[in-house]
């Protein structure tokens, strides 16, 4: 008549609950089509859509190259262009045309070489007139650059071939800057952007996921009856924990692999201590995600506060998309409170600058210390009572 | 192991006292509760709604910390150890606390490992388990595809396989079908005999409560009586009478010109019939004072019903004003024909197929103008669908659907104009006041103006909202939730109500006040189409079907209904044995399990 005997009582029927709670959680994960999407499928959509879509780069521009009259010194500066990575060169021979392209968004700026440019080009060094489309304000400085850096490299080559004049001109390309992005050497933006993705995919799994758990059993009821069982709220805890911590290491895995060898970002670190930061961060965005759910109780409720709290800091505050030194002091000290930010630090170092411990240790620490917290304020929160 | 050398008392409770910080609605009070509850008996907590039966489900359980007083179950003071009550106990909350993503044989194993349950003890168990509850061949079924009633014999059975030896049950049967319900209780009654458990059930169905050891009657959050049923039912003894209807009125009109009348406690139409319970002592008043039928009244047995109807009635100040007001002007017997008029509802051949499936199949009915006519059916035999192909709101498979001599299928929006619909689930806007909740409605109906606020002036008084009017919809306890829910129903006088399940999980209060509406909308010309699960109130139609897998079993008047329940065993069948025969029997022709419709 009475479960089991006393002896086995002690150590294995925790286990054996926590085990139960374990295995209840992970078929509802595996039979629930949204639990799966957002743990493994919006991962990878997020991937692809960030990786290849979302760039900062500038690369094949569209530029006209309007040649009043062809020459060889015009055919020279066409090279400059049509060498260069960043820009698609189309040839035409009027102004009239480029505007036409310009006004028809074809292409997003114009060369315009003139007619005299052999003789004038000599004399004052100035030639050559750059229009850019300026709707997108920062892409217009970079093409800006790399345009002029495409006119210098010509004028370099002009000084080398008269050599002797080279004092007389001065100006343009004279002197060149040596550029030299450091841990970043390619000036890829994927290098940025890719460690940022995996710290959007970590938080929208730890935290989405688990702020409707809690209040789903809440609004089904089903919470009422576990209470009345010999269950334990840490239990509890564990139980919704485990799964979902396993289910974020999975997409954790996908993003560090798609990082690898999709988007070719190096990583520098090593693979336990990104392992290891990763766990914490998990354990920092599962613990606001119970924390919400069990203290909100509406699977409504507990979601939109969610985005609020945790997705859009950990896009906007972190470092991911606006580097954190670039920004005003105060959102520089508001994004101290996003546990987001020390994850983004660890990430971008590992991948770009390797074990800088200097780096990891105080991140880990201050994650660490947030995960605690969390974890041991859901576990106050959730008490065998309905009250 | 026995009971023997066990104290008697399961549960024992002594000026137990709750109060709730926050105005919830869904959490009622209790005031100075003590009772004891033993093992080997069921004990039944009946009452209206906030009467506090959860609450006290809940202390025992030790979900809630009682502010006041003493409660122990099992020997074990709850608030000092509610673990160790927990341990022991098995709790079934309203809605099963099933998970419905997992399977019958899932949902057991969870709770065997959360109980602790060795693998050689389950073993042992699952068989009887499985074979108690006829869930057998559905091991592998998800819970959420269950119906409603094989849902809650899983939540049972969920419950038991720790072998508790005090099963809290709260509200088990609500709106579940006569048929689940009865296996339901064939289940508890045999696990009290063999195992000599103690169970406390909350209900709202007093013949639940009657066939119980130990009833309490509670209300507003104290207990009113306690004791054996029959001690319940002595209350009314001498009291009850039957009555019929003279000059070709309607029992249901007769019962509603009854009901709120000085000196009448209760009365519900029965058998053709009315049954009346009075409270003056018929030896000395003349009760012909009240009604002329009661010259020729027959004095009937008391139910257990009638008791608790005398009981609420001495310690609740009697019907309200406007229920009393609503009596007193139906002076007369009000006489209406309609005959000649075309039907106000014709259905020929309504077939409705998803996929494969068919869920109605070749469904035929009239209802004339101004009658009530109700669709009765175990869960999941096609009711709501049939109600959604009336309403317009699911296209018809094939078939013939008219109103009024219209086809419904032509012109759509010109009909539902005509029609009111209340759904199962009030669709109410929490947020918004009663009034705000009319008005919202009035609007879509496309009210306006002087007319739209004479209309929510009206609605507001025929449904006792008035006092109410700035009240949010989420703050009204469930009665009044369902009569604002009529009210928007009804804003633009429509000549069709459907009404789908309406007094599922209420109150016999609230459902009387529920039926005395509905006949004067059925007196004033508004057809009335009505799904129910509680059987009696099949007694209020002028005509209902039963149907079951999509088909209609039987059709008729209540009473040519009533007569089919006969048999060798039951003489005198109630509508409720009438539905349970004809179902069973149908089904043993169709298939040979019974209980699997999804």
């Amino acid at each position: 008549m009475s479960p089991p005997d006393a002896t086995s009582r002690v150590i294995h029927p925790k286990l054996t609950r926590i085990l139960a709670l374990i295995r209840k959680e992970g078929l509802q994960v595996l039979r629930d089509p949204s639990s799966f999407a957002i743990g493994i499928v919006l991962p990878l959509i997020l991937i692809l859509l960030y990786g290849y879509g979302v760039t900062f780069d500038v690369k094949h521009v569209p530029v006209a190259i309007v040649y009043e009259s062809p020459s060889p010194d015009a055919a020279e500066l066409t090279s400059g262009f049509t060498l260069s990575p960043y820009f698609d060169v189309r040839a035409v021979t009027s102004m009239a045309q480029a505007d036409e392209l310009m006004l028809n968004r074809q292409v997003d700026g114009v060369i315009f070489v003139r007619e005299n440019l052999s003789r004038e080009s000599r004399l004052s060094g100035a030639p050559v007139q750059l229009i850019v489309h300026g709707v997108d304000a920062n892409r217009a400085r970079i093409m800006q650059a790399y345009a002029q850096g495409a006119l210098a490299s010509t004028s370099i080559r002009q000084i080398d071939e008269t050599g002797a004049k080279s004092d007389d001109t001065g100006g343009v390309g004279a002197v060149t800057v040596q550029n030299r992005l450091w841990f970043n050497d390619a000036n890829d933006s994927h290098y940025f952007l890719v460690p940022g993705l995996i710290v959007l995919v970590m938080t929208l799994i730890g935290a989405t996921l688990t702020a409707m758990v809690m209040a789903r059993e809440w609004e089904r009821g089903t919470l009422e009856a576990l209470f009345v069982t010999p269950i334990q709220p840490d239990e509890i805890l564990i139980g919704k924990l485990v799964p979902y911590f396993l289910l974020g290491l999975a997409g954790l895995g996908i993003c560090v692999l798609a990082a690898r060898f999709l988007f070719h970002v190096p990583f520098r670190g090593s693979l336990w201590v990104l392992a290891f930061t990763s766990m914490l961060y998990l354990l920092v965005t599962l613990g606001m995600g119970l924390l919400i759910s069990s203290t909100l109780k509406s699977q409504f409720l507990a979601s939109q506060m969610t985005q609020l709290v945790t997705v859009l800091p950990a896009t906007m505050l972190s470092g991911f998309v606006y580097d954190l030194h670039s920004v005003p002091a105060v959102i520089r000290i508001i994004s101290y409170v996003v546990p987001a930010r020390y994850f983004v630090s660890l990430l971008q170092t590992l991948f770009l600058a390797g074990n800088v411990w200097s780096v990891i240790l105080p991140n880990s620490f201050m994650l660490g210390v947030v995960a605690a917290a969390l974890l041991l304020m859901t576990r106050r929160v959730i008490r065998k009572s309905l009250e | 192991m026995t009971s023997s050398d066990r104290p008697a008392a399961v549960v024992s409770c002594d000026g137990l006292s709750k109060r709730f910080a926050l105005k919830d609605p869904t959490k009622e009070a209790l005031t100075r509760v003590s009772f004891s509850a033993a093992s080997g008996a069921i004990t039944a907590f009946v009452g209206s709604d906030g009467a506090g039966k959860t609450t006290l489900l809940r202390l025992i359980a030790g979900l809630y910390m009682a502010d006041q007083g003493r409660l122990t179950v099992l020997g074990v003071d709850v608030r000092a150890d509610p673990k160790t009550v927990q341990t022991q106990i098995g709790y079934m909350p309203q809605r099963f606390g099933l998970y419905d993503d997992l399977t019958v044989e899932e949902n057991l194993d969870l709770y065997a490992d959360l109980h602790g349950v060795s693998a050689s003890f389950r073993q042992a168990r699952y068989p009887d388990l499985m074979e108690m509850t006829a869930l057998g061949p559905f091991r592998q079924r998800l819970a959420g595809q269950l119906s409603g009633g094989m849902k809650q014999k899983l939540g049972l059975a969920c419950t038991l396989i720790s072998t508790p030896r005090l099963l809290l049950l709260d509200e088990p049967t609500a709106g579940v079908d006569p048929l689940s319900r009865r296996e339901l209780w064939d289940i508890i009654r045999k696990l009290v005999q063999s195992d000599r458990l103690a169970v406390i059930v909350a209900t709202s169905y007093l013949d639940e409560a009657d066939r119980c050891d130990h009833a309490v009657v509670m209300h507003g959050g104290k207990i009113l009586a306690q004791g054996p049923p029959a001690t319940i039912t002595r209350m009314a003894t001498g009291k009850s009478f039957s009555l019929a209807a003279r000059d070709g009125e309607k029992p249901r009109d007769l019962q509603a010109r009854l009901l709120g009348r000085a000196g009448v406690v209760d009365a519900v139409p029965e058998a053709g019939r009315v049954r009346v319970v009075v409270n003056q002592d018929p030896a000395v008043d003349d009760l012909t004072r009240i009604a002329p039928e009661f010259s020729d009244a027959l004095a009937v047995p008391a139910h257990f019903e009638d008791g608790f109807m005398t009981l609420l009635m001495t310690q609740t100040p009697p019907v309200d004003a406007a229920a009393d007001q609503a009596a007193k002007a139906r002076s007369g017997p009000i006489i209406q024909s309609h005959e000649g008029e075309p039907p106000a509802i014709s259905v020929k051949g309504l077939t409705k197929r998803f996929g494969p499936f068919v869920a109605v199949d070749n469904v035929s009915f009239e209802v004339g103008k101004g009658e009530i006519f109700g669709l009765l059916g175990p869960n999941g035999a096609g009711k709501t669908t049939t109600f959604r192909m009336l309403c317009g709101l699911l296209a018809v498979t094939s078939g013939q659907l008219q109103l009024s001599g219209a086809d419904m299928r032509q012109n759509r929006a010109q009909a539902r104009a005509r029609m009111g619909y209340v759904a199962q689930k009030f669709s109410l806007y929490g947020l918004l006041s009663v009034r705000e909740n009319l008005d919202f409605f009035a609007s879509v109906y496309g009210l306006s103006g002087a007319r739209k606020t004479q209309r929510i002036d009206a609605a507001l008084r025929q449904f006792d909202l008035t006092a109410m009017a700035n009240v949010g919809a989420a703050q009204l306890a469930g009665g009044f939730k369902q009569r604002l829910a009529m009210a928007a129903g009804l804003l633009h006088q429509p000549d069709i109500l459907f009404l789908d399940e309406p007094t599922s999980g209420a109150d016999p209060q609230a459902r009387r006040d529920f039926w005395r509406r509905i006949t004067d909308l059925s007196d004033q010309g508004v057809t009335v189409i009505i799904t129910t699960h509680f059987m009696a109130e099949a007694e209020y139609c002028d005509q209902i079907a039963i149907l079951d897998s999509g088909h209609v079993l039987a059709q008729g008047s209540p009473g040519e209904i009533r007569l089919r329940g006969k048999s060798d065993k039951v003489n005198d069948p109630t509508m409720e044995d009438a539905f349970i025969a004809i179902v069973e029997a149908a089904r043993r022709i169709d298939s040979p399990h019974i209980g699997a419709a999804a």
